[in-house]
């Protein structure tokens, strides 16, 4: 089981550490000097310049770039970022990871507890009027770019009608004495709408994977024989039947990461929620280039991790699976 | 093959949401190119002064902040949407259907780098590749945004190549047809596309509503179709500033995408239906 | 012995893709009394597994059970039974141990708290006490080291202790009737005879009634009171073992056993029966077995042979046995 796991471990890292590279190659491969950005925004002479462009290492040839970046990244510096100049990489992205950690961790909450419960249900009644529109519905809401949704919720239920908060984490003008509960009241009410707007626009990637899963193991005899019993249809339906669905949904969670991150970077520029995706947005405008590759690194290390996670978790979960 | 696509074509209009998605596409597709004409100059006379109005009869979906008739402005939108994300799927279907082929056949060492490189790449999520590539490229042409669409999204296309080729290169009637003087490749490569064409179709249309989406996302990010080519994504931009005096200005475009998607992925869903009856 | 189940002119009807109706079960009627072990023979395709899922209303869709047929336990129609008291009834009354125990069984939970929680559906004991009486179930069948076996996984265990498993589970509700269907199709001759003296023990202890379903009538030898034999979703022949072993009235009981081995020597050449299993979506006319009946008439193809009474609980669908038919 060890061996196993180390080897697994080794397989992620190795993994990681190309993708990494290719990263880097991206960076390089792209036309253009993200220095030159900055003269046309900002006043800086061109001597300036120069001493920025040693900083930063640019004006070193390909593989020394290569060997500097990957021996700083090994040591977890990640370089300084040229917007807020002179801060750190790693302490910007360390700095607005949990805002996303949270608003993930919430939607990520949401998505599995709904999106299970209406998959199954889906399933159960297969062919239903409401399985067909529940489907098409999600459908609908997933075809619903996050920008877009979001802004429009702004719009109404913010901005009009005053009911959530327009922007941010916390209400800026809140009583610095004010208890937890009014704190946390306050979170959760500038946390409603980002987290609505990113978990409707993928709640059907879970409803579909746990429908799909459900509707191949209905096929399967101990289902039946589960009934014959005479157990309670909730029994079969979840004790029996959606048991055997944890790893297809265990998959989907190791999934989950690129999408979260992905609709994160839109939604939290929407609503200016202080995480890694505004942080990438804001780099995008002021062409911080390694803020930019910084929070990339970051994505795709997380994605790894969940990767590694999630088959740590078959093993856990399917007695079958386990290595001898 | 064409009888087992034509009888996977026939099956998924037999289904309702296909039926639906796949008539909105065409009804799409026609008046992206052929109403652009018949509409007013989505580019003719900014007029700042009298800026975004309403919906009316004389403009549908009302005017933009420059005063420019949105419906005008969306139907441009579609040509360019769908013409981005089509020609996007298909570099993006043909470079993986290359590299799973080649990885497939050539199996050893061949096959384990390009894999290795499939998984880091896919450990990167396609929307930050796309970010570092498009942010120091000061306004990008059309068609290498597509180039570079296309040429981050082959990853999954290549392993459902190979896996089908490897599903193949084991089957008995291919080393049966090769010990009768048929090269092995040959046969494969016979038998492959018919194999695949189903999974592929089905791939290939999902990919198109993700391309929208994307490319919807960079634009409205400020990196993907530049101005003056109207794009759904960067009219919901330009409306940002306005988004409680003149909704219009953003939901349009949006609502525009939202079809747009919903419309492909029914088709995509009716297509898998028809390719897998059972999971339908 | 009293009737304890009757089936009264079973049918089960499923739609077929062209359009049509296909009929696997055509009008099966059985009898079973408390104590005795019928054994329901026929080859795969004759419709005998899912007259068994019929008794327990588990037919699979699109399946549909004729409203006209009628399965009675002890005076209460079954069919006309819905939610908590059918679930009463199975596992409850009628118990069912399926063919394959390696997909019977769910994978991931571990086969004691699969028997647990049957006995905690069906009595009204709960956590430790139900454990305990969990353990004592497998003990009954024979499981060793029962307690320790408890936490075991089905693929942990080989097919003989599995198919124990699988009756503890359908003994678990303490039924009145057990079908027990191909229950040693999936293993060693050993481990079969087995498993068969353990269902004839428990029916004895336990005074149950046993459906036996089998392909193979060489099992059902020592093991059966009465015989219904199954062919093309029909009864062909009823009897008791001891006629049916002597002097089979079918030409298809006739077949099957010019068909199987046997160790006295009667028999010196195996004949197989000549054609194929029919299917159910097109029963031959008339006859069903006409096709490949060694000693068919002429009017075999024409007119459909009446069910002929022999002894009391013994029949025979022939027109051989019609006085004057030929």
């Amino acid at each position: 089981m060890i061996r196993w796991l180390l080897g697994r471990t080794l397989q992620a890292a190795a993994t990681f550490a190309l993708a990494v590279l290719l990263l880097f190659v991206l960076m390089r491969l792209a036309p253009g000097d993200p220095l030159s950005r900055l003269v046309g925004d900002r006043d800086v002479s061109a001597a300036e310049i120069e001493q920025l462009r040693r900083r930063f290492g640019i004006d070193q040839p390909l593989p020394d770039q290569l060997r500097a970046f990957l021996s700083g990244a090994a040591r977890g510096d990640l370089g300084v970022s040229i917007e807020h100049y002179p801060d750190r990489v790693t302490s910007l992205l360390a700095a607005r990871l949990p805002a996303t950690a949270l608003l993930g961790g919430v939607v990520l909450l949401l998505n599995f507890t709904a999106g299970i419960w209406l998959g199954v249900r889906q399933a159960s009644r297969r062919g239903s009027r409401f399985d067909r529109w529940t489907g098409r519905l999600a459908l609908a809401a997933y075809a619903m770019p996050g920008f877009w949704l979001g802004l429009v919720l702004v719009a109404f239920l913010s901005l009009r009608w005053r009911l959530f908060p327009a922007a941010q984490m916390t209400d800026p003008l809140l009583p610095l004495d004010a208890d937890a509960l009014t704190r946390a009241l306050d979170l959760l009410r500038h946390l409603a709408l980002p987290a609505l707007t990113l978990s409707l626009t993928s709640i059907a990637l879970t409803m579909r994977h746990q429908r799909a899963a459900m509707l191949s193991v209905f096929r399967l005899d101990f289902v039946t024989a589960a009934r014959a019993r005479g157990l309670t249809e909730h029994q079969v339906l979840w004790r029996h039947a959606w048991r055997n669905t944890l790893v297809p949904m265990l998959t989907l969670l190791g999934l989950w990461l690129p999408v979260l991150v992905t609709g994160s970077v839109f939604v939290e520029s929407v609503f200016n929620w202080p995480g890694l995706g505004s942080l990438a947005a804001q780099a995008i405008a002021s062409r911080d280039y390694p803020v930019l590759l910084g929070t990339a690194m970051l994505v795709s290390g997380a994605v790894v991790l969940a990767g590694l996670l999630a088959d740590l978790g078959y093993v856990l979960v399917d007695p079958r699976v386990r290595p001898s | 093959m064409i009888g087992s696509l034509h009888d996977l074509l026939r099956r998924a209009w037999k289904n309702p949401s296909g039926r639906w998605g796949a008539l909105a596409l065409v009804l799409l597709a026609i008046v992206a190119l052929a109403a652009p004409p018949l509409l007013p100059d989505p580019a003719a006379m900014p007029d700042t002064v009298l800026g975004a109005t309403p919906p009316s009869t004389m403009h549908p979906m009302g005017t933009d902040q420059l005063n420019r008739d949105m419906l005008a402005r969306v139907v441009v939108g579609a040509r360019i949407s769908l013409s981005v994300a089509v020609l996007a799927v298909l570099l993006s279907l043909t470079l993986g259907a290359l590299v799973g082929l080649v990885a497939g056949y050539a199996g050893g060492w061949v096959d384990a780098i390009l894999m290795r490189g499939v998984d880091a790449a896919l450990a990167i999520p396609r929307l930050f590749v796309l970010l570092l590539l498009l942010v120091v490229w000061e306004r990008i042409p059309l068609g290498a945004l597509i180039l570079v669409i296309g040429t981050t999204g082959w990853f999954a296309t290549s392993r459902l190549v190979r896996g089908e080729v490897l599903r193949l290169r084991h089957e008995p009637f291919v080393t049966a047809s090769e010990a009768l003087g048929a090269p092995a490749w040959r046969t494969i490569a016979r038998h492959l596309l018919p194999n695949a064409a189903g999974p592929l179709l089905v791939a290939a249309t999902l990919g198109v509503g993700d391309v929208i989406l994307l490319e919807a996302g960079l634009s409205f990010l400020g990196l993907g179709v530049q101005p003056p080519i109207p794009s759904w994504g960067g009219m919901v931009l330009d409306a940002r500033p306005l988004i409680v005096t003149a909704p219009w200005t953003a939901i349009f475009p949006g609502a525009a995408i939202v079809m747009t998607v919903l419309s492909v992925n029914l088709l995509g869903d009716a297509l898998q239906a028809a390719l897998d009856p059972r999971s339908a | 012995m009293s009737d304890l189940l009757e089936v009264q002119d079973l049918r089960i009807r499923f739609p077929t893709p062209g359009g049509g109706v296909s009929t696997p079960v055509d009008g099966v009627s059985l009898r079973l009394a408390r104590g005795e072990t019928l054994a329901l023979v026929g080859e795969s395709g004759s419709g005998k597994s899912l007259t068994a899922l019929a008794l327990l209303r588990l037919v699979p869709p699109p399946g549909v059970i004729d409203p006209a047929s009628r399965i009675v336990l002890e005076g209460v129609n079954l069919l006309e039974l819905h939610g908590e008291a059918l679930r009463a009834v199975r596992g409850g009354r009628i118990g069912l141990v399926f063919q394959d125990a390696m997909t019977s069984l769910n994978p991931v939970i571990s086969i004691g708290e699969q028997v647990r929680e049957t006995v905690a559906a069906h009595r009204t004991l709960r956590g430790k006490e139900a454990r305990e009486r969990a353990i004592a179930l497998l003990d009954e069948v024979g499981m060793p080291a029962a307690s320790t076996r408890y936490r075991a996984y089905p693929h942990e265990l080989s097919g003989g202790l599995r198919q124990r498993a699988l009756i503890a589970i359908a003994l678990a509700g303490e039924p009145d009737v057990l079908i027990a269907d191909e229950p040693t199709t999936a293993l060693d001759v050993t481990v079969q005879a087995q498993i068969l003296e353990l269902l004839d023990q428990l029916r004895i202890s336990r005074g149950m009634a046993v459906l036996l379903i089998s392909h193979d009538l060489g099992l059902v030898a020592g093991r059966a009171d009465r015989v219904a034999v199954m062919y093309a979703g029909q009864i062909v022949e009823e009897a008791s073992t001891s006629r049916l072993f002597r002097s089979p009235s079918h030409p298809y009981t006739r077949a099957l056993f010019g068909s199987i081995p046997r160790l006295d020597g009667a028999v010196d050449r195996l004949v197989p029966i000549a054609g194929a299993v029919p299917l159910p979506d097109a029963w031959p006319a008339a006859c069903r077995f006409h096709p490949r009946c060694p000693e068919v008439l002429a009017r075999c193809s024409v007119e459909t042979p009446p069910v002929v009474p022999l002894a009391p609980g013994e029949m025979s669908r022939c027109w051989l046995l019609v006085k004057g038919a030929r």
